[in-house]
């Protein structure tokens, strides 16, 4: 379980979050809606500990443990993985390398052995055709000259090989073409096992469609200032924000 | 006259009948006159230009011993050292500080190749060794060289005839070995006759924990339509400090690699000359610095287009660390006349700390109106968005670092064309980077 308690943050000075309040329980999905600027990366950036961002006051807990003061590789071994709106290029580190280490460091934290080299290949293999990643990318280096859609899979396909608890994802469905997007959304899907919990972060109904959402908030200007269910995306898809808006003032 | 100076002119003064009684005989030719060269000279100061990012004076000023009776270290290094990069088969020789070990299996075969001591040459190759030495390392221009000169008192000669070529990679292992502290001289000549081919591997490794001051220099020739692949690579430790001078002439239609790693460090300076004399050749200068604690990589090329149609690529790449200070200037000289000239130098650095330096000076200098040159110098960071997307991902932050270290510098340890040692290299700048290579207890080139 997950639990924010009046968050507020800063980045460069500036005030982005204004108490956030959330509880996301075990095996719930919360679809995360807003518009542009108005906190959302910057609330996932803050649950996956990125230095830039500055917590002035509130909590995040993860169950039971104070998540803002683990360092960024502990809250993902503790299960939680953020699909970046923006992954990051690295030339030079190999996409096989990356994710060697990045296994074997949590399962280094879980106490198991390294996986031994055929079993690790085979788990790439068996997880990339999960999200249909193209055998040549993993050849590569993380993310470099990856398309925007291309870069998208590649972080599900992640998360296949990390089999996280908590997930957050941040626009994944952004950049996919429609073909992509039911093939990552399937593929999350599949991954989903019953404890998973997620923050799915979109502009979109389509994504909703097929990862379908207990419960959907609004993030407006630093603020959740509406939550319903799966009905509040579609009419938002209809009306737009400017209704919560008007609502959130009066 | 410093303190630095005077102690070697003293020496000489003192010392100049022992060692040339000491001294292969070859070497004793130009002797007076390179120690008249540096006693004009003087060492270099930070204000020279070529030397303004190394303190020579203060390199040069400890009381260091020589050896110049030739006393030989009785270790066996073949036995005390196996220092093999796997895979690779080589003609294994030893020089122990800086003299040529007496049991090296001195090659010279039916095909005229000649390979060890001066001193063991035979009559030609000493021959062609004295009509050679000193042409392309001028005593009269750079003081360490003039030293070297005036103090080495034998040589390493790779000496390949005419249309031959090593069937195995030649490797020389510089052993540092001493109870006190020590200077050593130690003096390669190159020699590629016409379509001669050769593949030479030189690595560094100092075995106490004294100080050390190693002086080199290098002269190779080229010859029309020779191919040479050369590598040195540095193992030292904290406490020694080499000052390396290369001169290469390049005669038509060769291609030449040079290559360049220092893997492990106190003070080191390595000057390159290249002339390129002949048309249609190509030289490659590669290097490879990884420095922490306060040690000091300085890299000084010149590689001078002295005829039209010849290529040159350069790239040096540097890791920094903790507060060590690199330098590098690379100069191209494009002689006029020199046209189709193509010319690429690039160097680029990475500073893991604030407290890590890096002077980067790379030079373009033409005086001719048709070539294509260009060259590029960075100094960046470790790039923070990458670490973050690699701890999100669980990769502890030490680890995300020496996996962007180890990502920056492979990019030049890819170039590197002998196989072996390309493979043996990722896992020593792996080991590097762990701080595992730290300590050089005999060598750590061996598993
Ligand atoms: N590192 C940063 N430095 C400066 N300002 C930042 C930084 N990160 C975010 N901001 C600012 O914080 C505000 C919130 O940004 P955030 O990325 O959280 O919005 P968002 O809700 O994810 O928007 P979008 O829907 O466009 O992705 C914006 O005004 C943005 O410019
Ligand atoms: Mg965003």
């Amino acid at each position: 379980m997950l639990e924010i308690k009046n968050l507020h943050a800063s980045v460069g000075g500036k005030e982005i979050l204004k108490g956030v309040d959330l509880i996301i329980n075990d095996g719930e999905i919360h679809a995360l809606m807003g518009t542009n600027g108005a906190g959302k990366s910057t609330l996932s950036n803050i649950i996956v500990g990125h230095p830039a961002y500055e917590v002035t006051e509130g909590s995040i807990t993860f169950n039971g443990q104070d998540l803002l003061a683990m360092k960024p590789e502990e809250r993902a071994h503790a299960g939680i993985f953020l699909s970046f709106q923006q992954p990051i290029e690295i030339p030079g580190v190999s996409m096989t390398n990356f994710l060697r280490t990045a296994v074997n460091e949590r399962r280094k934290y879980l106490g198991l052995d390294p996986l031994k080299s055929t079993d690790f290949l085979k788990q790439m293999r068996e997880k990339r055709k999960l999200v249909e990643l193209d055998s040549k990318l993993v050849n590569r280096s993380v993310n470099e000259g990856f398309s925007g859609g291309e870069k998208k899979r590649n972080e599900i396909f992640q998360m296949a090989m990390l089999e996280p608890t908590f997930c957050i994802l941040d626009e994944t469905d952004s950049g996919l073409d429609v073909d992509a997007l039911r093939i990552v959304a399937e593929g999350f899907n599949k991954l989903k096992t019953e404890q998973t919990s997620a923050i799915i972060i979109t502009h979109y109904q389509r994504l909703l469609d097929y990862i379908r959402p207990d419960k959907v908030h609004v993030l407006l200007n630093g603020r959740i200032v509406k939550t319903g269910d799966a009905e509040l995306a579609k009419t938002i898809e209809d009306k737009g924000f400017d209704w919560i808006k008007d609502e959130a003032e009066n | 006259m410093t303190h630095s100076e005077q102690q070697y002119i003293d020496l000489y003064n003192n010392y100049s009948e022992v060692i040339k009684a000491h001294s292969a005989a070859v070497l004793n030719g130009p002797r007076d006159a390179a120690f008249r060269h540096f006693a004009s000279m003087g060492l270099p100061t930070m204000k020279k230009e070529e030397y303004k990012y190394t303190d020579v004076q203060k390199a040069f000023s400890p009381d260091y011993g020589l050896n110049f009776k030739r006393i030989e270290i009785p270790t066996d290094p073949f036995e005390v050292f196996r220092c093999n990069v796997p895979n690779l088969s080589t003609l294994l020789y030893f020089v122990v500080n800086d003299l040529c070990y007496k049991d090296n299996p001195h090659l010279k075969d039916d095909n005229g190749i000649f390979l060890g001591s001066i001193k063991q040459a035979p009559e030609e190759v000493k021959q062609t060794f004295c009509g050679l030495y000193t042409r392309n390392a001028d005593t009269a221009t750079d003081a360490v060289t003039a030293l070297n000169t005036a103090l080495a008192q034998d040589a390493f000669m790779v000496y390949v005839p005419r249309n031959r070529q090593l069937n195995k990679t030649l490797q020389v292992i510089n052993l540092l070995h001493s109870k006190t502290d020590l200077m050593v001289n130690r003096r390669v000549m190159v020699v590629l006759e016409e379509g001669a081919d050769a593949t030479l591997l030189f690595c560094d490794h100092a075995m106490d924990s004294v100080r050390f001051l190693a002086t080199q220099v290098t002269e190779i020739y080229c010859s029309d339509n020779s191919r040479l692949d050369m590598y040195e690579l540095e193992e030292n430790h904290i406490l020694c400090t080499r000052f390396s001078n290369t001169y290469v002439s390049v005669g038509s239609d060769c291609t030449v690699s040079l290559n360049n790693i220092t893997l492990y460090n106190g003070t080191t300076r390595n000057t390159i000359r290249v002339r390129l004399e002949g048309e249609h050749s190509e030289v490659t200068l590669n290097g490879c610095v990884i420095a922490d604690k306060n040690q000091k990589v300085d890299n000084n090329t010149l590689i001078e287009h002295l005829v039209p149609h010849c290529t040159s690529n350069e790239l040096y790449r540097y890791v920094i660390d903790d507060s060590a200070v690199g330098a590098f200037a690379g100069r191209i000289l494009v002689h006029p006349g020199a046209q189709k000239t193509v010319s690429q130098e690039t160097n680029a650095n990475l500073c893991a700390t604030k407290e890590a330096r890096m002077y980067s000076q790379p030079m373009l200098e033409i005086y001719a109106d048709d070539v294509k040159c260009s060259h590029g110098s960075t100094v960046g960071v470790l790039d923070e968005n990458a670490l973050f997307y690699m701890q999100q991902r669980g990769i502890p932050s030490d680890e995300a670092r020496m996996l962007l270290k180890f990502a920056f510098i492979s990019q030049v340890c890819e170039k590197i064309k002998l196989e072996p040692l390309r493979e043996r290299l990722n896992y020593l700048v792996n080991k590097r980077f762990r701080g595992q290579l730290s300590k050089c207890t005999g060598c750590s080139l061996c598993k």
